[in-house]
C-alpha cells in the first residue's frame, strides 16, 4: 500500500468517526430529561407557542429526518444557542477557545522540554541514580491527581511565598492586549505591550506547569526507552570508534533518530492535554472552554454541553489522526502492509 | 500424585515472588495497596469520629492531636471524613474496572471470533467511544443522567469498555492461531470450550496489568469527575468533592484540599507500582 492510500484510509476513517461524534450528540441531546420545549421557551409558554416551536423545530418528524437536520445544522455552524450567556454555543467557544489554546501549547512546551531533557539523562546515565530519581519523578507524575498539584502549587506560591498570581489569564488592573491572535503572549509581544506580556507571563507559569507535569513522564520515559534502542545500534559504536565525543554523539546520531516516536508522541499529548486543561481551567479559573463547559454543566445548558462535546471530539479526533499520518510521513522504517 | 501436578505451578510461583522481591518499588505498591484495602475494610475502627457528623463550633480546626487531619467547615473530622471517603472511592473505582473488564471482555471475544462485519461494527463503535477524551464523555453523559456518584460510575464504565474489549479482542486473535489451539480442536474440542476454557483464560495477562493500573486510574478520575461537580454530591465525603470544597478555603485552612488529595495520590501511586510489578512479572520476555 502506497503512502497517499494510507492517508485516503485514514481521512475516510476520520469522517466516519466524525459523522459518529454527531451521532453520539444528536442521540445524548435526545435522551435530556426533562421537556424539550419547556427548557428551550420557560414554562409560561402558551399551547400556541408549543405548538409552532414543535413544528418549527419539527420535532414531529422521524428520528432520521431530525437527525438530517440536526447535521445539517451543524454544517451550517449552527451549534445552537447558549440558555445561560444567551449567545451563540459556537461564537462562545471561539471566544474561550484561546485562552485553552496558549495553555495547551505552553504546557506542550514545558512537558516537551523538560520531558525530553530528562529523558535522554535517564538513558544516557542508565541504572545510575539520577535514572531512578528520574523513573520516581515519573510515577509520581501519572499518580497525581492534576487539580490537586494545581490546589498545592498555588497554596505553595501564591499562598506562602506570594510570588505568583493566584488564577485568571491577567491581573484586573492590567489591560488585556490589543486582540489579533487572542493569544496574551502573542498579542503583547507583536503590539510591544511590555506590562501586559510580563503579567500574562506571570499568570501563565503555573497552569502550564500544572498541566505538564502529569505528562512530563509520558514523554520522558518515551524519549528514554527510545534513546536506549537507539545507543545501542551500531553506527553509534562506529561513531565513537571514530572519536567522537559523548556529547557529540547524542546530538548528532543519538537524538535526531530518538526523537521520531517523541514527535509523534506529540501529537497525541496534545490529545490527552485536552482533557487535562479542562481540570486545570477549573483550578486555576483559567477562562477556557474548559471552564465554559463546566459552568454549562452545572446550569444545565445542553445546547452549550453538546456543542463543547463536539468541537472537542472533533479536535481530538483530528489531530490523532494527524498524528498516524505524520508517524507514517516521518518514519522511514515504516513499510505500510 | 497430585504432588507432581502442582509442582511446576509452585515453581512459578516461587519464581514471580522471587521477580516481586527484587524490585523494591513493588513491594512498596503492594503494601499501599494492601495497606489501603486494609484501611476501607476496617474503616469503622479506625476513623475515629462519625464522617457526617458536624459540629459547627469546631470548624475549621488545624491538625491536632484530636483531629488528625483538621475539620472542615461544619466541623466535621477531615480524617474521618478521608478514610470513609477511600471507601467509597475504592468502591467505585473497583466497580467501574469490573464492568469495564465484564462488558469489553465479552464484547472484544464476540467480535474476535464472529469477525467479519461484526467484528467491523463493534470495533468501529470501540474507535468512535475512544476518539472522545475521556473527561468529555464523561460529562456529555453525567449531564444527561443527572450528578451523583452512581451515574458517575456508569459514565466511567462507558467510558472503559472499549479499551478491554480492544485488549481481549487482538489479545484472542493471535491465541486463536496458536498451535495448541488447533490441536484441541483436533481432540474434538467444541468451540465454546475452546473460547471459555483455553482462550479466554490465555487472553487475561494483559488484561490483569491493566486492571491493576486502572483500579488507580478510575479512582482518581471519579475524584476528577466530583471535582468538576458531576460526582459525589455533599455531604458525602468523596475524596473529589472534598478537594473542591477545601479550594474555597485554600489560603486560611490549607489542610482541607491537602489531605484527601494527598490520600489519592499514594493510592493511585500504589495501584501504577503494583500494575508495573505485575508487568514485569507476566512478560514472558522477561522471564528466567
Amino acid at each position: 500500500m502506497k503512502i497517499w492510500q494510507y492517508i485516503l484510509k485514514k481521512l475516510i476513517f476520520l469522517i466516519a468517526v466524525l459523522i459518529g461524534v454527531t451521532m453520539l450528540t444528536f442521540f445524548l441531546s435526545h435522551v435530556i430529561p426533562g421537556d424539550p420545549i419547556t427548557l428551550a421557551l420557560g414554562p409560561m409558554a402558551t399551547q400556541e407557542q408549543r405548538i409552532s416551536f414543535h413544528e418549527k423545530m419539527g420535532m414531529d418528524k422521524p428520528l432520521i429526518v431530525q437527525y438530517g437536520m440536526y447535521l445539517n445544522k451543524i454544517l451550517h455552524k449552527d451549534l445552537g444557542v447558549s440558555i445561560r450567556t444567551k449567545g451563540a454555543v459556537l461564537e462562545d467557544l471561539l471566544t474561550y477557545f484561546p485562552a485553552t489554546i496558549e495553555l495547551t501549547i505552553g504546557a506542550m512546551i514545558v512537558c516537551i522540554f523538560f520531558g525530553i531533557y530528562l529523558g535522554i539523562i535517564s538513558a544516557v546515565r542508565k541504572d545510575q541514580p539520577i535514572d531512578h530519581a528520574g523513573r520516581i519523578f515519573s510515577l509520581i507524575g501519572v499518580s497525581i491527581p492534576i487539580f490537586w498539584l494545581g490546589f498545592m502549587l498555588l497554596i505553595l506560591f501564591y499562598g506562602t511565598f506570594n510570588i505568583l498570581p493566584g488564577g485568571g489569564r491577567i491581573s484586573p488592573f492590567v489591560d488585556s492586549p490589543t486582540p489579533i491572535t487572542r493569544l496574551y503572549l502573542l498579542d503583547s509581544i507583536l503590539t510591544g505591550n511590555w506590562v501586559a506580556f510580563k503579567d500574562s507571563l506571570y499568570h501563565l507559569i503555573l497552569p502550564t506547569f500544572t498541566l505538564g507535569f502529569c505528562y512530563i513522564a509520558l514523554i520522558s520515559r518515551m524519549t528514554r526507552s527510545s534513546m536506549l534502542e537507539v545507543l545501542h545500534q551500531n553506527y553509534i559504536q562506529t561513531a565513537k570508534t571514530k572519536g567522537l565525543s559523548e556529547k557529540a554523539v547524542i546530538r548528532y546520531h543519538a537524538l535526531r533518530n530518538s526523537l521520531i516516536p517523541v514527535v509523534t508522541m506529540a501529537g497525541m499529548l496534545f490529545g490527552q492535554l485536552m482533557s487535562g486543561t479542562i481540570l486545570t481551567e477549573i483550578t486555576f479559573s483559567w477562562p477556557g472552554i474548559g471552564l465554559y463547559a463546566q459552568q454549562s454543566i452545572m446550569y444545565l445548558d445542553y445546547n452549550a454541553i453538546m456543542g463543547f462535546v463536539l468541537v472537542v471530539a472533533f479536535i481530538y479526533a483530528t489531530v490523532n489522526i494527524a498524528t498516524d499520518i505524520l508517524y507514517v510521513i516521518i518514519d522511514p522504517r515504516i513499510k505500510l502492509h | 500424585m497430585w504432588k507432581e501436578n502442582i509442582k511446576p505451578a509452585l515453581k512459578e510461583a516461587k519464581h514471580s515472588l522471587h521477580i516481586i522481591r527484587q524490585s523494591p518499588l513493588t513491594m512498596i505498591g503492594i503494601g499501599i495497596v494492601l495497606g489501603f484495602i486494609l484501611i476501607v475494610i476496617f474503616a469503622p475502627s479506625i476513623a475515629p469520629y462519625d464522617p457526617y457528623e458536624i459540629n459547627p463550633p469546631g470548624f475549621l480546626q488545624p491538625p491536632n492531636s484530636q483531629h488528625f487531619f483538621g475539620t472542615d467547615e461544619c466541623g466535621r473530622d477531615i480524617f474521618s471524613r478521608v478514610v470513609y471517603g477511600s471507601r467509597i472511592s475504592l468502591k467505585a473505582g473497583f466497580t467501574i474496572t469490573i464492568i469495564a473488564i465484564l462488558v469489553g471482555s465479552t464484547i472484544g471475544i464476540v467480535s474476535a471470533y464472529a469477525g467479519g462485519i461484526v467484528d467491523d461494527i463493534l470495533m468501529r463503535i470501540a474507535d468512535i467511544f475512544l476518539s472522545f477524551p475521556w473527561i468529555v464523555m464523561a460529562m456529555a453523559i453525567t449531564a444527561v443522567l443527572g450528578r451523583g456518584i452512581t451515574n458517575a460510575v456508569i459514565a466511567l464504565s462507558i467510558v472503559w469498555w472499549p479499551i478491554y474489549a480492544r485488549l481481549i479482542r487482538s489479545q484472542a486473535l493471535s491465541i486463536r492461531e496458536m498451535p495448541y489451539i488447533e490441536a484441541i480442536r483436533a481432540l474434538g474440542a467444541g468451540k465454546l470450550r475452546i473460547i471459555f476454557i483455553h482462550v479466554f483464560p490465555n487472553c487475561l495477562a494483559p488484561v490483569l496489568v491493566c486492571a491493576s493500573l486502572d483500579f488507580g486510574r478510575t479512582i482518581m478520575w471519579c475524584a476528577a469527575l466530583s471535582f468538576i461537580g458531576l460526582g459525589a454530591q455533599p455531604p458525602i465525603p468523596e475524596l473529589g468533592a472534598m478537594i473542591t470544597i477545601g479550594s474555597h478555603y485554600l489560603r486560611e485552612s490549607w489542610w482541607y484540599a491537602t489531605f484527601p488529595g494527598l490520600m489519592i495520590l499514594i493510592v493511585v501511586l500504589g495501584f501504577n507500582l503494583l500494575g508495573d510489578g505485575l508487568r514485569d512479572i507476566l512478560d514472558p520476555n522477561l522471564r528466567r
